[in-house]
């Protein structure tokens, strides 16, 4: 079958879709979007999180067909979307609270300022990147985390990220990129 | 889709980074992975390629009677279907230490999920339902599960005609090693002992569950050979195993390491490698295998289930008299690394302790169980288990505080090891225990500080809303270990580094080639710090590791930044020597400290270890490119003796302290760990934000172990849990803050004086949890993982 549906802006389609093939391999294998990690394949990991119409799905377990028309954002469209929605003004925990962990930006990205989301920059900042084979799904979780609260709690930060399976970092970095990343949105207004 | 392939690129550190060693510098992977763009090895991808898939066995153990695979070949969109018998050499099996693995299923399965067939076709699912049309004849076996099956007088064999290299020194063909290491007489000074405390414990089959699946593309070659892309820890040790049973010289078998998403031992062994070859060498075509999570569980070797028996003394004073224990390892139906994992049990069985007088045998089986291989702390972990249990248990018979009584008892430098070897660098066990007791306690009763209502996410149960407090009860309990570093036993354990310096658009540029596999732990930052440091250059260029470079050994044992980490500076101050001659004939006429004084590279210009700048790099170098390629090697070791177990065995010995806090819902049995801090010794912190990552990360993983994670396996030897719906490892919710006190007392041997960090923080996590559930409930916990049947006694 064919499936058509807009992918991070774009809309994109897909030819010979046999139906039982997920959302996530017509990105990966048929779109040429990897970003969306296939580590578990059954629900369980949230590796392969994407926003389907903005709610945050494991892709792994939507069809494909189930896309037809619908919106999707997934990792590779995290940038383009931070651009477009822009700083808010917010009362969360101050920069300097955020930047406790001690990390130093010696060796900053190739990447310039502007090219990466927020919550992308802070992952790299905060040490939250080992294997990295979570982080898309990690990424796409805390943004929308940030999205709908501006200045989570680390309680409010578990909650939200309790499906996305992380096996390097004992999450305490992954902690630290989301406080980082609320922070600095602070900062922006 | 745009693009014919897609395969790993270079990484290069941003043109800001100046910062070499220990800085927290930045991942130069980090841009690619927070976008999506690092190509992992299930994201390989080739125009036109096919899909392998591998039939397993559903049986623990049976005798194939027929295989017949023509309905599976008429499948429309199918290309090959290999068995046994269509496997292309006389060389049909592998492994790491005894080749003893079939590459598939030589007439018996000797394990669930052991390969039996291969298929190619063009997606997927045609591969996978084809493969589903093999149809094989089993004839179920008695399965051997345990010491007494496996021993027993009429006892299947699981290898018989075994001629590996312990073959002739074990006592049963069904024991692939045994250990044993006798020091002193455990006997006489037990009768100096006033208090004996005995202990039988048991560790459950711990998973690594690595995020990224066991996948990779084999794209065979005009020239007969192929070129493999996989996710693999030591990419020369695969190659070793590969090309003899394609019939191919090594140098045909191209191989580059693809994105690793996590390892944690998980990929020493082969698993998709030989297979995809084979299915690309009979097509022709491109062929991609990814696993699924349930075929990953079977696609792994797991950490070793053990018993262990224990016995100590100790005087009224609180010194420990002897020792004597016994460690049994379940190794599953092929070797794998079984023999080295006993080697680390048996020597590291006594822990961090001065014990004189010391009996210990360590053994690993043959059973028809899931293959057992590397994990992340690899034989220590369970040991470590065991000991500290036993700590505790002797303080608290002598009235003692656990700690002190510990640190009463903790080797320093200088100690004597069971195996003879002195300890020749710090050792600062007491120091740890003393950090991770000083760092304050968390405040009692979180769950209330937030408002009126209990916060339940923060009390045992969690959302599942099962208490707002009444019937918690805190505990707080301690652990520390030892860990040796790097390739023991006398195995000569090398890496090698091409370092090549440049000038590119007028400036000085550093490209460090390995074979390292970077598998998460940010071996390519510290690279990449090294250079900058040896070279005083800004741009460094990491290659893609491949085996057009010598070998860097394995990225397992704590070893890749010690050995890895060694050949890169190694290689760089050969780089420096040469660079500085040639500076010395373009200028050394100019200045007389081109010949008097000590010469360094520091951002991009030759100074003299005075400060003054002599030339600028740039110009040093011109038109000339200093190219090389060295090995480096550790000190080398020894073998254990195979009666006394002595020998100078172990390169380094790496150590952390735990303290955890736990609270209990005595009454559901479930533990909420509150925190769990960690004390350790690295030596020096080249990246001080990796290691502390590291430190995290290995923590988590005994937190899994001490209350979460087993593979069950069946009294038929059948895995029953093989999914992250039924195995369990820790979320964010059930991984509490882990503060860590990094301690930094350089071992003279070692690069920068640097210790080995991966695998130490895996061990004292899981006994410093058991140890606070032990606290808080009273119960005698001799099990991990401990569940709540274990602690409600229903």
């Amino acid at each position: 079958m064919r499936v058509t549906f807009t992918v991070n802006g774009r809309e994109q389609e897909a030819d010979d879709v046999w139906e039982g093939e997920s959302l996530l391999y017509v990105l990966r294998e048929r779109m040429g979007l990897p970003g969306s990690k296939n580590a578990c394949e059954q629900g369980e990991c949230g590796s392969c999180t994407v926003r389907l119409d903005d709610v945050p799905v494991c892709s792994c377990l939507v069809a494909a067909g189930q896309v037809q028309g619908r919106e999707v954002v997934t990792v590779e469209g995290l940038a383009d979307q931070a651009r477009e929605r822009g700083g808010r003004a917010t009362d969360g925990t101050t920069l300097d609270q955020a930047k406790g962990w001690q990390a130093k930006p010696h060796g900053a990205q190739a990447a310039q300022p502007g090219q990466l989301a927020p919550i992308q920059q802070a992952f790299i900042d905060a040490g939250a990147v080992q294997c990295g084979f979570c982080t898309p799904g990690l990424l796409v979780a805390a943004d929308e985390l940030l999205e709908r609260n501006s200045s989570p709690t680390d309680a409010d930060i578990r909650e939200a990220l309790s499906g996305n399976l992380c096996r390097c970092t004992g999450y305490e970095k992954i902690l630290d990129a989301v406080r980082l990343a609320a922070a600095r949105q602070d900062e922006v207004v | 889709m745009a693009g014919t392939t897609r395969t790993p690129t270079n990484l290069t550190q941003g043109a800001k980074a100046d910062a070499g060693i220990g800085a927290s510098t930045l991942r130069p992977d980090g841009t690619l992975k927070v976008t999506g763009e690092f190509a992992y090895s299930s994201d390989m991808w080739h125009e036109d390629m096919l899909w392998g898939f591998t039939l397993r066995s559903p049986h623990a153990h049976a005798r194939i009677l027929s295989v017949d695979t023509s309905d599976a070949l008429a499948q429309a969109g199918v290309y090959a279907v290999l068995t046994h018998d269509d496997l292309p050499t006389e060389h049909k099996k592998y492994g790491l230490e005894f080749t003893d693995t079939p590459v598939l299923a030589d007439g018996v399965v000797r394990h669930h999920g052991e390969p039996v067939a291969l298929v190619a076709a063009d997606h997927p699912e045609t591969a996978r339902r084809a493969a589903a049309k093999i149809k094989v004849e089993y004839e179920e076996l008695p399965v051997v599960h345990d010491e007494a099956s496996a021993l027993a007088e009429d006892a299947p064999l699981l290898h018989p005609g075994r001629d590996d290299h312990h073959a002739h020194e074990v006592p049963h063909p069904n024991i692939v090693h045994r250990q044993p290491i006798i020091r002193g007489d455990a006997n006489a000074a037990a009768r100096r002992a006033d208090v004996i405390v005995t202990g039988e414990y048991e560790v459950g089959m711990q998973d690594q569950a690595f995020l990224g699946p066991e996948s990779g593309l084999a794209v065979p070659g005009e020239d007969g050979g192929v070129d493999l892309y996989v996710a693999t820890q030591w990419l020369h040790s695969d190659l070793r195993q590969i090309a003899p049973v394609l019939g191919l010289p090594e140098e045909k078998v191209r191989m580059t390491l693809s994105g690793v998403g996590g390892a944690f031992g998980g990929r020493e062994d082969l698993s998709m490698q030989i297979h995809a070859c084979l299915l690309a060498l009979r097509t022709g075509k491109p062929v991609k295998i990814v696993y699924n999570r349930f075929e990953s569980f079977f696609g792994h070797v797991h950490r070793h289930p053990a018993k262990l028996w224990y016995e100590h003394g100790a005087t009224r004073d609180g010194k420990l008299t002897h020792m004597k224990c016994r460690i049994v390892l379940d190794g599953g139906a092929y070797a794998s690394a079984s023999p080295a994992v006993v080697g680390n049990a048996s020597s590291l069985s006594v822990g961090p302790y001065v014990i004189e007088d010391v009996e210990i045998e360590a053994v690993a089986l043959y059973t028809n169980n899931p293959p057992c291989g590397a994990m992340r702390g690899f034989g220590a972990v369970q040991a470590c288990f065991a000991y500290e249990a036993q700590m505790d248990k002797v303080a608290a018979e002598l009235g003692m505080d656990p700690v002190e009584f510990r640190q009463l008892n903790a080797m320093t430098q200088g100690t004597i090891m069971p195996t003879g070897q002195v300890v020749d660098s710090p050792a600062p066990v007491a120091e740890l225990l003393r950090r991770v007791k000083a760092l304050p306690l968390p405040p009692e009763n979180q769950w209330e500080s937030a408002g009126q209502t209990a916060d339940v996410r923060a009390l045992p149960g969690g959302l599942s809303n099962t208490t707002h407090g009444e019937g918690v009860v805190r505990g707080v309990g301690y652990a520390v270990g030892i860990k040796n570093v790097g390739f023991s036993e006398g195995f000569d354990d090398y890496s090698t580094a091409r370092v090549r310096l440049e000038v590119v658009a007028g400036e000085p540029v550093a490209t460090v080639h390995t074979a390292m596999a970077e598998v998460g732990q940010g071996g390519v930052t510290v690279h990449a710090q090294i250079a900058r440091t040896e070279l005083g250059v800004q741009q460094v260029t990491i290659h893609p590791a491949d085996t057009q470079v010598g070998s860097a050994g394995s990225t397992s044992a704590s070893r890749q930044t010690y050995m890895t980490g060694g050949a890169v500076k190694n290689t760089c101050e050969a780089v420096r020597d040469k660079a500085l001659q040639l500076g010395r004939r373009r200028f050394g006429t100019f200045h007389p400290a081109w010949a008097t004084a000590e010469l360094l590279l520091e951002g991009g210009k030759v100074v003299t270890d005075g400060g003054e700048v002599l030339a600028d790099l740039a110009d040093v170098l011109g038109d000339d490119v200093v190219d090389l390629e060295l090995e480096f090697r550790h000190r080398p070791t020894e073998a254990f003796d195979i009666v006394t177990g002595q020998g100078f065995g172990h390169v380094q010995y790496s150590f952390a302290a735990h303290r955890a806090v736990v609270e209990v819902d005595t009454e559901l049995g479930l533990v909420k760990v509150v925190e769990l801090a960690c004390a350790q010794d690295v030596g020096k912190a080249l990246n001080p934000l990796s290691v502390v990552g590291q430190i995290q990360g290995g923590t988590t993983q005994g937190l899994g172990l001490a209350v979460m994670e087993e593979i069950i396996v069946d009294p038929k030897s059948k895995v029953r849990n093989p999914s992250f719906t039924d195995y369990l490892i820790p979320t964010i919710l059930d991984t509490p803050t882990i503060p860590v006190d990094v301690l930094e007392l350089a071992d003279d041997h070692a690069p920068y004086g640097l210790r080995g960090i991966g695998e130490a923080p895996t061990l004292s996590s899981t006994p410093a949890v058991v140890s606070a559930i032990r606290a808080a409930t009273g119960l005698a916990l001799k099990r991990v993982p401990v569940r709540p049947e274990h602690i409600t006694g229903v």
